[in-house]
C-alpha cells in the first residue's frame, strides 16, 4: 500500500479496519465512546480508582538484585505486573473496556484468549460490573490451560472450546468476531492485545501504558535516570505496547520485543512473525503476519499460549519498520531457561509469555555495564504454567 | 454499466427475479458444478476462494472451505480454471475471496488475471468501503464490479455512501451473522429493503441465511433477487441436486403479493 493510502486508525502503512459491514457501525461507535471517555474525567477517575483498589496498581518496580549479581552486567528491574489482580497486566485494558461497555450500555461482552489471561482478566470484570460474560479459546489451550477455564467458569463466564483450525488464538479470534458479528447490538467484543481493528490497538495501547507510565515515573524516582534498556515478550503485543509507549520519544532508551521462535525459526514451527516480515490482513489489521505461498494464514507454533498467535499488532509493526524498536525471537527451550532462572535466583515464577523476555534480557544484560539499567517487563505469573513447564522439563 | 450490472437488469426489465448461487471453488467439481447452475438459469454465480480464517462464514462454507483446502485449491489454481471454462460458461462469475490471499498474489496481478479469465464482480467480506481504496483503482478500466455489502446495522447516511459507490448489484445482508445463519429474519425486514431501494440506483439483491424455497419468494417480494450460498453448498456437497432445482424453481416462479 501506498503513502497515499494513509489514514485514520494506521501506524505508518499498518492497521485499518478490514472487518464485515456489519461491524462497521459497532467499531465506528465504539471510536466515538472511546473518544469521548478520554475527554470525561469522571471515567478516569473512576478507572484509576478500581485500577488502584481493585487490581492493586501501582505495582512495584523491583530491583532484581540476585539475578543482576548472577548475571554481572546490567543492574536489572522488573516490572512487576504479575502482581495485579488476576496475576498479568491484561486486566488493565479489560478493565477499561468493561467501563466503556458499560458507557456504551452493552450488557453482554465477548472475548478470546489463548493463555486464559485475557479471558480471566475479562471474566472476573464481567463478574465485578455485572455483565455477561462469553469467552472463546482453542481447544488446544482449553487443554493445556485447564486451570484458567475452570477460573472463567467459576466466575460466571461460559467458555467455549474452539475445535476449527489448529485450535488456538487465532481460530478463538475467528470465532469471537463471528459471535460479535452475530450479536453485535447487545454486545461489546473486549479484544485482548494489541491487535484487530481500528480502534482496538489504539483503546488496548491507552490501557495498557499505564506499565509504562509507572515505569518511567518508578525508575526517575529509584535511579535519577531513565533506563538504558526495555524488554518485553510479543505475542499480539499489548504488554510491550503498554511499556514502550512512554519511552518511544526517549532515542536513547533501548526497546526490545521478544517473540516467540517455538521450536527455533528455521524449523518454521514459531509465533515469530517479525522473522519473515510477510505483509497481510487478519482479523481486521494489516500487519505481518506467518502465511503460506497462497496467502494462507499459517498455524503459529510456541509453548506459550499467549505468544502462540501468527501476527503482530499494527503498531508493533510500523514500529519495527521505523527502526525504533529491535525484535527478536527466544525458542521454548530458551524461555524455559528463563522462567528457571527467575524462579531460582529471585523466587518468583514468571508466565511463560514473560520468561522469553527474561532470557532475552538476560543475554543482554552479560554484555552492558554495571552502571547501566535493564527493566524487563514481567507480564505475568507462572501459577497457570507449572504443569506445561513439568512436562516440558520431564520430556528433555 | 458493467456486464454484472446489465445482465441483472436485464432479468429486472423482463419482470423476473435474479438467483445468484454460491459454490466454494475446489469442493466438488467446479466445472460440473457451474455448468448446472448455468444450465438451470442461475443469473450469476458467485465463486468462492476458500481461505484459512473465514471469519464471515457460518459452519457450511467453513467445512467447504477446509474441504477445498485440503483439495489443494488456492487463487492461483482457481484462476486457471475459470480461464479455460470461458468456452462454456457464459453467465458472469464473481469471486467472492477474503483480502489476504489477494494481497499476497498482488493485487494488481490479480485483477490482471482475473478480468483475463472473464471475472465480472468481485466481494470481498472482509474489506469495508473505506478500506476499498487498496484494489478499487485497479478495477476502474476493467469490467470487474466491486460489490458493495450493506448490513442491517448500516445508519442511514452509510446506507447512501455504500449505494453510491456500488458496482454490479448491493449485496443486502439479511442478517447480523455469518453465512447461512439460522437466526430468524427480523419482522421489519421490508421496511430495510425499501430503505435500499430508495437509495439504491442499481438493483438490490439480499443474502446471507437464505436456504428454503419459501425464503426464496419471501425475500423475491422485496428485492431484485437473491444469493444462496450455504444451501447450494450443501446440496452440492450432498449430491442433493433436486433441492437445488427447488430453488431456483423458486426464484423463477410468479411473486406472491
Amino acid at each position: 500500500m501506498t503513502e497515499a493510502t494513509i489514514k485514520k486508525g494506521r501506524y505508518g502503512k499498518f492497521g485499518g479496519q478490514f472487518v464485515p459491514e456489519t461491524l462497521m457501525t459497532a467499531l465506528q461507535q465504539l471510536e466515538q465512546a472511546y473518544e469521548e471517555a478520554k475527554q470525561d474525567p469522571t471515567f478516569q477517575q473512576k478507572l484509576n480508582g478500581y485500577l488502584k483498589d481493585y487490581v492493586g496498581r501501582e505495582n512495584p518496580l523491583y530491583y532484581a538484585e540476585r539475578l543482576t549479581k548472577k548475571l554481572g552486567g546490567a543492574k536489572i528491574y522488573l516490572k512487576r505486573e504479575d502482581l495485579n489482580h488476576t496475576g498479568a497486566h491484561k486486566i488493565n485494558n479489560a478493565l477499561g473496556q468493561a467501563l466503556l461497555a458499560q458507557r456504551m450500555g452493552k450488557k453482554k461482552v465477548v472475548a478470546e484468549t489463548g493463555a486464559g489471561q485475557h479471558g480471566v482478566a475479562t471474566a472476573t470484570v464481567c463478574a465485578l460490573f455485572d455483565l455477561e460474560c462469553i469467552v472463546f479459546m482453542g481447544k488446544e489451550d482449553v487443554k493445556r490451560q485447564a486451570l484458567n477455564v475452570f477460573r472463567m467458569e467459576l466466575l460466571g463466564a461460559t467458555v467455549v472450546s474452539v475445535d476449527q483450525g489448529s485450535g488456538t488464538l487465532k481460530d478463538a479470534c475467528n470465532e469471537a468476531l463471528r459471535y460479535w458479528v452475530s450479536n453485535v447490538e447487545d454486545t461489546h467484543y473486549i479484544l485482548g492485545s494489541a491487535l484487530g481493528p481500528h480502534p482496538f490497538p489504539a483503546i488496548v495501547r491507552d490501557f495498557q501504558r499505564v506499565i509504562g507510565d509507572e515505569t518511567r515515573r518508578q525508575i526517575l524516582e529509584k535511579e535519577g535516570k531513565l533506563p538504558n534498556t526495555i524488554v518485553a515478550c510479543v505475542g499480539g503485543g499489548s504488554n510491550a505496547i503498554g511499556m514502550f509507549t512512554p519511552f518511544v520519544e526517549d532515542e536513547d532508551v533501548a526497546l526490545y520485543g521478544v517473540e516467540a521462535a517455538g521450536s527455533g525459526i528455521q524449523s518454521g514451527l514459531h509465533a515469530a512473525a517479525f522473522a519473515e516480515l510477510q505483509e497481510g490482513v487478519l482479523h481486521g489489521a494489516y500487519m505481518y503476519i506467518l502465511q503460506d505461498e497462497h496467502g494462507f494464514i499459517k498455524e503459529a507454533h510456541s509453548i506459550s499460549a499467549g505468544l502462540d498467535y501468527p501476527g503482530v499488532g499494527p503498531e508493533h509493526c510500523h514500529l519495527h519498520d521505523i527502526g525504533r524498536v529491535q525484535y527478536d525471537a527466544v525458542t521454548d527451550d530458551e524461555a524455559l531457561e528463563g522462567l528457571q532462572l527467575l524462579s531460582r535466583t529471585e523466587g518468583i515464577i514468571p508466565a511463560l509469555e514473560s520468561s522469553h523476555a527474561i532470557y532475552y534480557a538476560a543475554q543482554l544484560a552479560k554484555k552492558m555495564k554495571q552502571d547501566e539499567i535493564l527493566v524487563i517487563c514481567l507480564s505475568g505469573r507462572g501459577d497457570k504454567d507449572v504443569q506445561t513447564v513439568q512436562k516440558a522439563l520431564e520430556e528433555k | 454499466m458493467k456486464t454484472l450490472q446489465t445482465q441483472i437488469e436485464r432479468i429486472k426489465a423482463r419482470g423476473q427475479k435474479a438467483f445468484v448461487p454460491y459454490v466454494m471453488a475446489g469442493d466438488g467439481h467446479l466445472e460440473e458444478q457451474l455448468l448446472y447452475l448455468q444450465q438451470k438459469g442461475a443469473t450469476a454465480i458467485e465463486v468462492g476462494i476458500p481461505f484459512s480464517d473465514p471469519v464471515a462464514d457460518g459452519p457450511v462454507i467453513q467445512e467447504a472451505g477446509q474441504r477445498a483446502l485440503q483439495n489443494g485449491a488456492n487463487l492461483t489454481r482457481i484462476l486457471k480454471e475459470l480461464h479455460t471454462l470461458q468456452a462454456t460458461i457464459h453467465i458472469p462469475l464473481v469471486l467472492m475471496t477474503y483480502l489476504n490471499p489477494i494481497i499476497h498474489y498482488g493485487i494488481e496481478k490479480f485483477v490482471r488475471e482475473a478480468e483475463a479469465a472473464n471475472v465480472k464482480g468481485l466481494i470481498i467480506p472482509d474489506m469495508p468501503l473505506e478500506e476499498a481504496d487498496c484494489i478499487q483503482p485497479f478495477l476502474i478500466e476493467t469490467d470487474i464490479a466491486l460489490v458493495q455489502l450493506i448490513s442491517l446495522t448500516s445508519p442511514l447516511e452509510r446506507i447512501n455512501k455504500l449505494a453510491a459507490a456500488a458496482e454490479g448489484f448491493i449485496y443486502a445482508v439479511t442478517v447480523n451473522g455469518t453465512t447461512g445463519s439460522q437466526s430468524q429474519f427480523k419482522s421489519n425486514l421490508h421496511e430495510h429493503f425499501e430503505v435500499l431501494e430508495r437509495a439504491a440506483s442499481i438493483p438490490v439483491l439480499a443474502g446471507f441465511g437464505i436456504s428454503t424455497p419459501q425464503q426464496v419468494q419471501e425475500m423475491n417480494q422485496y428485492v431484485d433477487g437473491v444469493i444462496v450460498g450455504s444451501a447450494i453448498v450443501k446440496a452440492f456437497h450432498e449430491n442433493n441436486n433436486s433441492h437445488i432445482d427447488e430453488l431456483l424453481a423458486a426464484a423463477s416462479s410468479p411473486i406472491r403479493s
